[in-house]
């Protein structure tokens, strides 16, 4: 009873913690170029919703100042990952660029492709 | 006005940079880069003699005071780094002008000068921002230009080795944001100084250790220590000669401040001790750093790649340092992130003049330099001998304190390890030294009959020199570090 009632009240956690691992292993498994780079993606994002999530107030409004409300979610990790998109957003159009560089270089970005060609 | 400082030293480059993407003129960027380094240079050393005088300065930035605002916080050992960072900064760029010219295309330049200026901005950044995502945010201000540097080298493969460590360093830097976050839910704020004073009285430890690794790993892929290294050896190879020198003099070493400041200004004794199997991970990592990289530097036929290997090494003896944790050990680590700079700021730019002449980075190459470039290779001479830690020159001043830290810790097998790695460092410079006194200059060797430009050269002597100077003359490392250490990282802490 115990496990399933933690597995509720922190599902958004086992959900982050699916999307990090995925995207981890989709960067470390997949030979593509691009695939990695959406992997990395990825696990860019989850860590937005690890940001994100504990920010949220059960019954909490959004963080607007009114007299009607006492009760606000944290504006905080909003303001964080507002920052943290822009830079998963340079992060990735660098790569993405790159790959279109190394694809009109060596014909191909598949690594191991790349790699027989003796780096 | 001087009470800017701190904000102004990580504006200067960020403004130049712009400048030089909008003027775009080769030998006007060059002036402007150059100028904001001077600049930066003058403010570091204004804000070091500052902190030297009254103690640790925080600066609120945009007027918000910490811990709801940014904070930057420059103390004895950040203001010492900075120093360093933009010194070195200003001596590469003096140097760059020919090579970059004879190395790279000539549309790219402008780009690179920028990314140079956008490169240094972020790390004096890291440097002295007293906020955890704030330094998040420069690091990845530093590595974005940083994967350009690279990738702007002209060998094709500069593409691929900027591409892999985007991606690592990616992976690193949103590890450090998930340690971060961690800490950010158990403490409640993201001013390093503010969560140092309630971390301790944290009573759930598992989130704690979860978030002390993922730091600790996140930074040492920037710190590229071992066996997260794999991306440091293909970009410092392919990059242009500059922009070699100035990784590895400078990236690499704010991320082990940002290590150093994490362990033992924000989690602090209690904590990493509090685990013995923390450290003792280090001290292995560190030791197989300098077993592992230095066996591998042996074998390499790059020779950018061969110094590239030997920088990893050298990073094993930094983090040992920050393992053996006693007075001396922090000393050794502080002195030999300086050293370090210095030496390999000193042999990349004296290949970089090799590479110059023979657009070769090839080791064999290297032979017979001693007779066809007599000056250089002295130079080179000189400033490998210093890697080995030989009495009288910097790489000595380090090691020493390291294995006086070592010894006061009663850790013999790290003392004989130490004397190892420096045997094998002596292996792996001694080949370069061999071919480049004792064997016939290869025909042709030679592309470009010119001769070196002449800053190119004096810039080298000078580094090389100081390479020499600063293992006789310690006033300006080892006592500035030690005045950090006691002010800074032992402060308050009972050893």
């Amino acid at each position: 009873m115990n496990i399933v009632s933690n597995l509720i009240s922190s599902y958004n956690y086992y959900i982050i913690i699916f999307l990090m691992i995925s995207g981890l292993f989709i960067v470390v498994a997949r030979g593509n170029m691009m695939k990695k780079l959406v992997g990395l993606a990825l696990f860019q994002t989850s860590v937005y919703i690890l940001y994100i999530s504990p920010g949220k107030i059960l019954n909490g409004t959004a963080p607007i100042l009114r007299d009607d409300f006492t009760i606000y979610s944290s504006p905080f990790p909003h303001v964080l990952i507002l920052t943290a998109i822009v830079v998963g957003i340079a992060t990735l159009s660098l790569g993405l660029a790159l790959v279109i560089r190394i694809n009109e270089e060596f014909g191909t970005i598949e690594e191991d492709k790349l790699f027989e060609e003796e780096l | 006005m001087t009470e800017h400082l701190p904000a102004i030293q990580v504006m200067i480059p960020i403004v130049g940079s712009l400048l030089i993407m909008l003027i775009r003129n080769n030998t006007l960027n060059w002036l402007i880069g150059v100028l904001s380094c001077l600049s930066v240079v003058f403010c570091s050393i204004t804000l070091y003699s500052k902190v030297a005088i009254s103690g640790a300065i925080s600066y609120a930035m945009g007027g918000w005071e910490p811990p709801v605002g940014i904070e930057y916080r420059i103390d004895e050992l950040n203001a010492l780094f900075i120093v360093m960072i933009s010194l070195a900064s200003c001596i590469i760029i003096l140097y760059a002008k020919n090579s970059l010219n004879n190395e790279i295309r000539a549309n790219k330049i402008s780009v690179f000068y920028s990314m140079y200026l956008l490169c240094l901005a972020g790390l004096i950044g890291i440097l002295s921002t007293g906020d955890a995502f704030n330094a998040f945010v420069f690091l990845e201000i530093s590595s974005l230009a940083t994967y350009i540097m690279i990738s702007i080298g002209q060998d094709k493969r500069a593409l691929v080795a900027a591409y892999q460590y985007l991606i690592m360093g990616t992976i690193g830097a949103t590890l450090y944001v998930i340690g971060v976050g961690l800490i950010f839910v158990i403490t409640g704020s993201l001013n390093l100084v503010d969560i140092a004073s309630r971390i301790n009285d944290i009573e759930l430890m598992r989130p704690l250790y979860a978030s002390l690794a993922f730091i600790t790993v996140g930074i040492a892929l920037k710190i590229a220590l071992f066996p997260l290294h794999a991306w440091l050896p293909n970009a410092y190879a392919y990059s242009p000669s500059v922009g070699t020198a100035f990784l590895a003099s400078t990236a690499t070493k704010v991320a082990i401040y940002l290590l150093l400041k994490y362990l033992y200004l924000v989690f602090g004794y209690n904590i990493i001790y509090s685990n013995p199997l923390f450290m003792i991970v280090i001290i292995a990592l560190s030791l197989a750093a300098m077993f592992g990289a230095s066996i591998i530097a042996i074998f390499q036929s790059n020779i950018k790649k061969l110094f590239a290997y030997s920088s990893v090494a050298q990073i094993g003896y930094i983090t040992l340092g920050l393992g053996i944790a006693n007075y001396n050990g922090l000393i050794g680590s502080t002195v030999h992130i300086i050293n370090h700079s210095i030496i390999k700021a000193a042999i990349f730019l004296a290949i970089g003049c090799v590479v110059y002449k023979t657009k070769e980075t090839s080791i064999k190459k290297l032979a017979g330099l001693g007779r066809t470039m007599p000056l250089i290779a002295t130079c080179l001479t000189i400033s490998s001998i210093s890697l080995i830690g030989v009495p009288g020159t910097v790489g000595f001043i380090s090691k020493w304190y390291l294995v006086l830290g070592a010894i006061e810790q009663g850790w013999w097998l790290v003392v004989i390890s130490l004397a190892i790695s420096s045997l094998l460092a002596l292996i792996y410079v001694g080949r370069v030294i061999e071919l480049i006194w004792f064997h016939e200059p290869e025909k042709n060797i030679i592309v470009i009959k010119e001769k070196l430009p002449k800053e190119m050269v004096i810039i080298t002597i000078i580094l090389t020199l100081a390479t020499i100077y600063f293992g006789i003359d310690i006033r300006l490392t080892a006592d500035l570090a030690k005045v950090a250490v006691e002010n800074v990282l032992l402060a308050g802490d009972i050893l």
